[in-house]
């Protein structure tokens, strides 16, 4: 299957998140390495969209949507780390 | 912080993403497989260069499909522009290259994505733009912003394309290459050269690359976008020449 990178969650994580998560920093539970989640790949098809880590290829993430519903399982990483926008430069 | 894991980049803030109706203002052929769309959008934030939006079209039946584009634009305006390349066994973007008409509406979500991002007057390090095929559409609008803002940033873009009719934003290309403080542009040719071109088709290999880029000695950063393929070839190369790969911001669109 072709993928994208996370540049592509953008939008669909839009509609859950008020932050851009592409933006947010994840260590990765299978190689440790420390990357914002525009920096991994992305495998979507009609049944969902699978996150892995650019370095190692780990699950980090999987996204389902149903018309009414999301489930969004966070698998391979640790906590993000998100910038406050009020404390930005 | 103990549990910090990184250091998130500190970013201002973006407009929020919100959906929107645009009305689709011009609708102009690009390249003979492209299209340039101007669209008016009702309640449009502005956006930063490099930033895409989606774009979401529905079927009688209710069916919806969604994509993702570059916007060749940047600022304040509620105007975006985006050029759409015509994907043989796209479910959007044939509908967008060949149907859409001036005064059409078309519902978008944006703007997305704050990391394919750069913007003027913010960090010094020189820029090399590295552009495949359609590519080149959010590095146009990061180009386009340096210069709009009088920003004197070393710029250069490579760019590959098939042909010289398939080059996006031609004229507005030369044009940003003939500034007192040019953007430095190298077009790669992979199928037709122009007449009296100095060298034959060719497709970006590693020596080409490590010609034709700002070298990591001067600590560029790098804006990477085309297919997958591509992107991915071209920033692995990019580390071995030695550049740092937080340095090295890529976009992929998939494709082949």
């Amino acid at each position: 299957m072709e993928h994208v990178d996370g540049n592509a969650l953008a939008g669909p994580l839009a509609e859950f998140f008020s932050f851009d998560v592409t933006m947010a920093v994840a260590k990765c539970e299978g190689c440790g390495s420390i990357a914002e989640l525009a920096r991994a790949m992305v495998y979507a098809s009609d049944a969902g969209t699978v996150v892995r880590c650019g370095s190692c290829g780990q699950v980090l993430m999987t996204l389902v949507e149903s018309e009414d519903r999301a489930w969004i399982r966070f698998t391979g990483m640790g906590a993000i780390e998100v910038a406050r926008t009020s404390a930005a430069g | 912080m103990s549990d910090t894991v990184g250091i998130a980049p500190s970013v201002r803030a973006v407009p929020r993403a919100g959906w929107h109706v645009g009305t689709v203002t011009a609708a102009i052929r690009e390249t003979p497989n492209a299209t340039r769309l101007e669209i008016e959008v009702d309640g449009w934030p502005g956006n930063a260069p490099g930033q895409h939006l989606d774009v979401r079209l529905t079927a009688p039946d209710g069916y919806t499909a969604t994509r993702s584009y570059s916007i060749a634009s940047s600022g304040d305006a509620s105007r975006v522009v985006l050029a759409v390349d015509k994907l043989p066994d796209g479910e959007v973007s044939p509908f967008l290259v060949d149907e859409v008409r001036a005064g059409d509406l078309l519902e978008v979500h944006g703007p997305l994505g704050a990391f394919f991002v750069w913007r003027p007057g913010g960090d010094p390090r020189p820029v090399q733009l590295i552009a495949g095929g359609s590519g080149v559409v959010p590095l146009y609008a990061i180009a386009g912003a340096r210069a709009q803002a009088g920003d004197e940033t070393p710029f250069r873009l490579l760019y590959s394309v098939r042909t010289p009719g398939d080059v996006y934003f031609a004229r507005e290309l030369e044009a940003l290459a003939g500034t007192s403080a040019p953007l430095r542009l190298d077009l790669v040719y992979t199928r037709r050269a122009p007449d009296g071109w100095p060298t034959p088709p060719r497709r970006i290999t590693r020596e080409l690359l490590e010609a034709s880029v700002v070298p990591a000695a001067e600590h560029p950063l790098v804006y990477v976008c085309g297919s997958t393929g591509f992107v991915e070839r071209i920033a692995d190369w990019l580390v071995e020449f030695g550049h740092d790969p937080r340095s090295i911001r890529t976009e992929r669109y998939g494709g082949t």
